[in-house]
């Protein structure tokens, strides 16, 4: 397993500023292009190109499967749950302003941090989900088949 | 002009990739196509203004499509079967179709037409009054996540039961059954 090191070496290098970059696009997505939707995907991704790189098993070692899985329901139960939080507040479903009620606007920025962290959470654990099915199922192919 | 001219140079290039698609035996090659055709739709969108989209198409549909597309590659065939019967009838129907897609988009709103369905409904309103409302300067986060937010729980519950779905085909997960012994200490406690 020695072979492109130009490939490893640069995914070594990517990888932190990818999840830097998805981190900044989940959570100034209120000021610029972006949210959870793609913040998640841009998150799996960085997880998706070390497992390539490097192999499932290195990746799941940082990443495992089961915790994959428990990310993708959390995130719903993340965006459910705001909602449901302001239910017992005694406002509507999902009306951010029970966050805040003497500032409303202010508890809309909270509002719309959580359900976008909701939806980012659950992006990246559906993408990392299916790629670890895809991958697990067939040892990786060798180079000369491409 | 300077606009058209883009605008034209990124069709012609769509054009040519979706024909290269066609023309391609190895799989390999036509996913990676595939994401060359994605990122030109990102680059049109760009140039619509809809950055946001845009944003999504390139990290979907030429990022991690691309990936699942190679994923797929490995548990199957890379060389595409060769058509063993005639083109006539798979090429009418594509002609017919896309002749009435086209008929279709006669019906559309020019670009930028103020009396366009999509400018005299609610939008407006949510661009007047998110500024007070709300007061995040990026209205598409606005909408989305806030008065559109049951939508997109239900996009969210989209994306987790598509998760699911692929978990429950391709994963390999076996139902945890337990062992003969377990289930006789089950009973008894």
């Amino acid at each position: 397993m020695r072979h492109h090191l130009i490939l490893r070496v640069v995914t070594k290098l990517l990888v932190s500023s990818i999840i830097l970059f998805a981190l900044y696009v989940q959570f100034h997505g209120d000021f610029s292009p972006g949210g959870g939707f793609q913040a998640g995907v841009i998150m799996a991704v960085a997880f998706i190109l070390y497992g390539i790189v490097f192999g499932l098993e290195k990746v799941q070692a940082v990443f495992p499967a089961w915790l994959v899985h428990k990310l993708m329901a959390l995130g719903v139960l993340i965006y459910a749950g705001t909602g449901v939080f302001s239910l017992f507040l005694g406002y509507d479903f999902l009306d951010y302003g029970a966050f805040t009620p003497d500032h409303p606007s202010h508890g809309q920025h909270w509002g719309i941090f959580a359900v976008e962290f909701g939806v980012g959470v659950t992006v990246t654990g559906v993408m990392v989900a299916i790629y670890y099915a895809f991958a697990m199922r067939r040892p990786a192919i060798s180079d000369e088949e491409w | 002009m300077a606009e058209t001219f883009i605008n034209l140079t990124l069709f012609v290039m769509l054009v040519a990739t979706a024909i290269a698609i066609t023309r391609m035996q190895r799989l390999f090659g036509v996913a990676m196509m595939a994401s060359v055709f994605s990122l030109l739709s990102a680059l049109l969108l760009v140039t619509l203004d809809a950055v946001d989209v845009a944003f999504t198409e390139a990290a979907v549909g030429a990022g991690i499509s691309t990936v699942l597309m190679l994923s797929t590659l490995t548990l199957t065939s890379r060389i595409e079967k060769p058509a063993t019967r005639s083109p006539l009838i798979p090429l009418i129907v594509v002609t017919v179709t896309g002749a009435a897609i086209i008929y279709g988009t006669l019906d559309m709103p020019n670009f930028g037409d103020p009396n366009a369905p999509a400018q005299v409904g609610v939008a407006a309103q949510y661009l007047e009054r998110s500024p007070e409302e709300i007061g995040i300067p990026n209205v598409v986060t606005v909408v989305l996540a806030s008065y559109r937010g049951f939508d997109t729980m239900g996009e969210t519950a989209v994306v987790f039961t598509a998760g699911v779905g692929v978990l429950m085909l391709i994963s390999g997960l076996r139902r945890r059954r337990r062992s003969p012994d377990e289930k006789d200490r089950g009973e008894t406690s």
